[in-house]
């Protein structure tokens, strides 16, 4: 890691590449405008979600539900699409070959390319809270040190799937696909479509186990002023852990 | 003085054998050829002498810091379609402790900076490669199969490259399978085939090699065979209605005495290339 920090031209290669990532309309829009989008149009378009639920424990869909989901949302679509797909593409051609040539390593433009999508999972985040709050009257988090914890966690234990996702897969067509294809059952565990309160106990107790399931409603009880669970904090730990070390064993460079 | 030494190079992947053994060095400040056909074992001889792959054994000896000094164009390595050639060129300058001018390298390859990669050719984006491989000011240049799917011209202008290349100093390392880039190019050039190296020489001597030296072609109504039995001639093949005469330097002078010029028509010399070399050499063409 410090040989990476200390890397010459470091600071270049993270302005270059955030540069590209900003010419991508669409990670841009995946990544930050949709979920705020959704939040804006969805809060303000349902009239039953600026009012009190019982099942929600007298909170207003708008104060933790949507928002903790438009969260998940943006983190799982930087996570399981955006990143390992630059990364596949920059294997597939040669561009991190290419690196190896150089004094540099292509482990910095890993690096590089996690920290940019980090800042935008933290700008998306950011975004998500403050037009809530001003467009939508919701509280900003209540649990603030909670949902820190929450959001790192599950960041990581996303961003460590997607990496593993990248390892494995052959090429960026495959990549795209399955990054795809698990997004959604992740996003029905999370309680994008069916909030968990509402899912049937035995699909509930499943999307516990689930690194989405457990990082939504993280998310969704920190925002509502509660503690994050312990059980959901060690299902995301483990995810993480698993994740980390599956990528680091199948990552190829080439 | 050699710059580089490979010694007895054998690489394995799995249970194919990619390179057998491969011994050859290169002096400092010349453009040392490797050809020979797909699958010969070029690419992966360079790989190992860059770095990027580890031989399964015999050894490889680089007089320079590998990172720094030698500049690396392979095979298939592109860049995102978004990156401007400019930056691209700014940024890999950026890894080097000295690097080149990269606006100057620019100029000389005739690229726009401001161009972005999606928008280049299939010779702009090899030029761009080279100017890439240039870029850390290295003492060696690797260059990996530089003109294939190039038209002719960008083909003679990354020649003129290469040469200006050579004119600065730098020892360059040219894998190819056009035999006319190579004679034209190279000072020395190593044949390798099958894993091994079938010949190493100047494209000159390859090429005498073979051939020992003059073909000489002609049409005649006259018998040919007095003349198979001249020292100078070590060939006498009838095609068609042409004959076909190799021999020696004086091969000319020796026919001419027997069979007056009179007797011939359409008379021509042809060059043995380094193709028909090759072609010799390995047993089958080069491309």
């Amino acid at each position: 890691m410090t040989t990476i920090i200390r890397t010459p031209g470091l600071g270049r290669l993270a302005a270059v590449e955030s540069r590209l990532f900003l010419r991508e309309p669409l990670a841009v829009f995946f990544a930050i405008g949709l979920p705020a989008a959704l939040l804006l149009i969805l809060g303000s378009a349902i009239p039953s979600f600026r009012d009190p639920s019982p099942e929600l424990g007298g909170l207003r869909p708008v104060d933790a539900q949507l928002p903790g989901m438009m969260v998940l949302l943006s983190v799982a679509t930087l996570a399981l699409s955006t990143l390992p797909t630059a990364l596949v593409v920059y294997r597939e051609r040669g561009v991190l070959r290419r690196m190896s040539t150089t004094p540099v390593r292509p482990a910095a433009l890993l690096a590089v390319q996690l920290g940019i999508n980090a800042v935008v999972a933290v700008v998306a985040t950011t975004l998500t809270l403050v037009l809530g709050h001003l467009v939508l009257d919701a509280p900003f988090p209540r649990a603030l040190f909670g949902f820190t914890v929450v959001v790192v966690l599950g960041a990581v234990a996303m961003f460590a799937l997607g990496l593993f996702l990248a390892a494995v897969a052959p090429n960026s067509r495959i990549v795209q696909g399955v990054g795809a294809g698990a997004l959604f059952p992740l996003l029905f565990f999370a309680g994008m479509w069916l909030p968990r309160d509402l899912m049937p106990e035995a699909l509930r107790r499943v999307s516990d186990f689930t690194p989405t399931g457990a990082f939504g409603q993280g998310l969704v009880d920190t925002l509502g002023g509660h503690a994050p669970s312990a059980l959901h904090l060690a299902v995301m730990a483990g995810w993480a852990v698993v994740a980390v070390i599956a990528a680091a064993r199948s990552f190829r460079w080439q | 003085m050699a710059i580089i030494t490979v010694e007895n190079l054998h690489k394995t992947y799995g249970t194919r054998v990619a390179v057998d053994d491969v011994s050859f060095s290169v002096d400092e400040g010349e453009i040392f050829g490797i050809v020979g056909r797909n699958g010969a074992g070029k690419t992966t001889t360079v790989e190992c002498i860059a770095g990027l792959r580890t031989p399964s054994s015999g050894t490889v000896n680089v007089d320079a810091d590998l990172k720094q000094q030698v500049g690396v164009q392979l095979q298939d390595c592109s860049l995102p379609d978004k990156i401007r050639v400019g930056e691209a060129m700014a940024l890999y300058a950026s890894f080097y402790a000295r690097p080149a001018d990269w606006r100057e390298l620019l100029a000389e390859v005739g690229l726009d900076p401001r161009k972005s990669f999606a928008k280049l050719s299939g010779g702009q984006r090899q030029r761009l490669s080279i100017a890439l491989a240039l870029v850390g000011n290295p003492r060696i240049a690797i260059l990996d199969e530089l003109t294939t799917g190039l038209d002719p011209q960008a083909r003679r202008d990354t020649w003129e490259l290469i040469t200006r290349m050579r004119d600065r100093g730098v020892t360059v390392i040219l894998v190819s399978h056009f035999m006319e880039e190579v004679e034209r190019l190279c000072d020395r050039v190593a044949v390798i085939s099958g894993g091994r190296v079938l010949a190493l020489d100047t494209p000159a001597g390859l090429v005498a090699q073979v051939s020992g030296g003059q073909r000489i072609v002609f049409r005649t109504s006259s018998s040919v065979e007095p003349l198979k039995s001249l020292p100078e001639v070590t060939g006498v093949t009838v095609d068609g209605d042409e004959v076909v005469v190799t021999g020696t330097a004086d091969v000319l002078t020796a026919v001419v005495n027997v069979l007056p010029a009179s007797q011939m028509s359409g008379l021509r010399m042809d060059r043995t290339t380094l193709d028909d070399a090759f072609l010799t050499l390995t047993g089958q063409p080069a491309s």
